[in-house]
């Protein structure tokens, strides 16, 4: 990623409310070229309104939006030019079979006859369609129409993918190979900007994440730097004996839980500054540490600890 | 390409959609073309001995009924159609590729023209199943080749009016059932209208109101070019009402597709 290129999606003070409903209170949010950028949030968060904001869907009520260096409402068609748009519903036509749903995009991109079926034969070997290219989409399972969908979506060649919780709904199987095409459009240098409630979908995707709630973001960085904002972090330091492990406990002043175990729980961010500042103290007591893992909190406990609720389901308690 | 050209290919795309759609759906076609033949065949049949009649002609009776009535059972197919095609645009509309479609750099309004042309040309292949129809069970017009190209014409523009007013209905219309019953108006209109009787027989209000409605005109224009009835001021009146109902229709249908929410 190289500081001079210009952002591929920048959002600066977005707000937009539907009546006296508040969805987005000020959005900013900037997104490098060739990444993957995740918005987490809980349903209702206005990931949704985000996106089809972005993609020119509805209007902002105020706040500047570019994207792929176009602004969203003075230059629509150009934004359009640049995009393609995966929603939360699938958007194929349910009349047409899968090639002739590639086809119909070919031909709305004026890509020509021939340059139309190259990339309609490639796309239905790439996301393993083959065999279902003749049917229409009533007889796909989920993942297939998932599929067959971001097919449609990458027919015009964009430069910036907007995927709308693409993997909602899906089983294990069909979600890993909606994961493999967003790694492989990175790979290619497409920009990503997906939305997603699932923790882990985003861990294993973005370059960076950020966390809508209650209209603006919360939180942005990478999924380690969100990591070690919350508390609950700690260090695992082994010894091995009962005699560095007393020596290192009354260093840093922390009680041994379990002396037969010979290891110590120290509260830590797992940030290389305070794992220095560690290492320091116990040099300064001259303790020999045998092994160290680091525990840093999942994505779970940073939404919760951002926003005071866990991320997606009501029947857990609040805290 | 130019922005005309463009506008071109993409409703040409979207018609080929929309045939296609037509042709592996094909219910909705053929019970938009049944309802007036239906109506054909109870109207000459039932009623048509007594009808024909009370019109006073020489011959009288069934077959000058045939005749009186063909032309508003083609408008009142036209009517008819727009109804099939205000619920074929709402189902669409409930289909999440029409949102995909609005964040794809294509012609704004290629989407609604091919839902109009695709209707157009449905509406033109039920109007030939009534015409022969009609033929078969004792129509005789006595129109020539130039009153036929005329009378198809005039078929095609109102068919073309009424296509953009039922696929602004079809987006207007906030469910698939909203969609069915919006139109119902255009087709009773040629009820109330000189379809089936002539005005003169009606009571005066109903009368004021059915001499004056735009179906009236349509129909006779239509009767004059196919069985040599007067047409007088009608055909001017006729091109008016289906410039004036197509103009509407547009500019519905465009201010409701830009305005429909994202899905």
């Amino acid at each position: 990623m190289s500081m001079s290129s210009p952002p591929a999606i920048s959002i600066t003070g977005l707000q937009k409310a539907f009546g006296d409903h508040v969805v987005l209170d000020g959005l900013d949010l900037t997104v490098a070229e060739g990444t993957v950028f995740a918005l987490l949030g809980p349903n209702g968060s206005g990931k949704t309104t985000t996106v089809d904001i972005l993609s020119t869907l509805i209007s902002a009520d105020a706040g500047t939006v570019r994207v792929g260096g176009a602004d969203v409402s003075r230059e629509p068609d150009a934004v359009r030019a640049a995009i393609a748009v995966t929603g939360q519903f699938t958007a194929v036509d349910n009349l047409l079979t899968g090639v002739e749903n590639l086809r119909l995009m070919a031909d709305l991109h004026h890509l020509g006859r021939r340059e139309g079926q190259r990339r309609a034969a490639d796309l239905l070997e790439r996301f393993d369609l083959v065999e279902a290219a003749t049917t229409t989409p009533a007889t796909y399972s989920g993942g297939m129409r998932r599929k067959l969908d971001l097919a449609m979506g990458l027919m015009g060649d964009p430069q910036i993918v907007f995927l709308d919780e693409p993997t909602t709904g899906l089983d294990p199987r069909s979600r890993r190979a909606v994961w493999d095409v967003v790694r492989g459009l990175v790979a290619d240098g497409v920009t990503v900007l997906l939305t997603t409630q699932y923790l882990e979908e985003a861990d294993q995707l973005a370059d960076r994440i950020g966390v809508l709630n209650g209209g603006r973001l919360v939180a942005e960085g990478t999924a380690e730097e969100l990591k070690r904002l919350v508390p609950g972090g700690h260090v695992r330091l082994q010894f091995d004996g009962a005699d560095a492990l007393d020596r290192a406990a009354r260093a840093l002043g922390v009680e041994t839980t379990d002396p037969a175990a010979l290891d110590l729980e120290v509260p830590n961010d797992g940030s290389v500054q305070a794992l220095k500042a560690l290492f320091a103290r116990l040099d300064e007591a001259a303790v020999e540490v045998s092994g160290l893992t680091v525990h840093t909190p999942d994505l779970d406990d940073v939404f919760l600890a951002l926003t005071g609720r866990p991320t997606t389901d009501e029947k857990v308690p609040a805290p | 390409m130019t922005t005309l050209s463009y506008t071109l290919t993409d409703s040409a795309t979207m018609l080929r959609r929309n045939l296609k759609h037509a042709v592996r759906y094909p219910v909705l076609t053929l019970m938009v073309a049944g309802i007036p033949v239906v109506l054909l065949l109870l109207f000459v049949f039932v009623f048509g001995g007594t009808l024909g009649a009370g019109l006073g002609g020489v011959s009288g009776g069934r077959a000058e009924y045939a005749d009186f009535l063909t032309p508003g059972i083609l408008v009142l197919a036209i009517a008819s159609a727009a109804q099939g095609t205000a619920i074929s645009v709402a189902m669409d509309m409930n289909e999440g590729i029409i949102a995909r479609f609005r964040t794809m750099s294509i012609a704004r309004a290629s989407v609604l023209t091919g839902h109009v042309v695709g209707a157009v040309v449905q509406t033109l292949i039920g109007l030939a199943f009534v015409v022969v129809v009609a033929l078969l069970i004792g129509f005789r017009p006595d129109a020539n080749v130039v009153e036929w190209l005329a009378a198809t014409g005039l078929l095609v523009l109102v068919s073309f009016a009424l296509s953009w007013l039922s696929v602004a209905m079809g987006l207007a219309a906030k469910s698939v059932e909203g969609a069915s019953n919006l139109p119902m108006p255009l087709i009773l209109l040629p009820f109330f209208g000189s379809g089936f009787v002539p005005t003169e027989t009606m009571p005066a209000g109903l009368r004021w109101f059915a001499e004056y409605q735009p179906f009236t005109p349509i129909i006779d224009t239509l009767r004059g070019l196919l069985t040599g009835t007067a047409i007088g001021s009608s055909a001017a009146l006729a091109v008016g009402w289906c410039v004036a109902l197509a103009l509407v229709g547009y500019l519905w249908a465009r201010s409701s597709y830009d305005r429909r929410p994202a899905r």
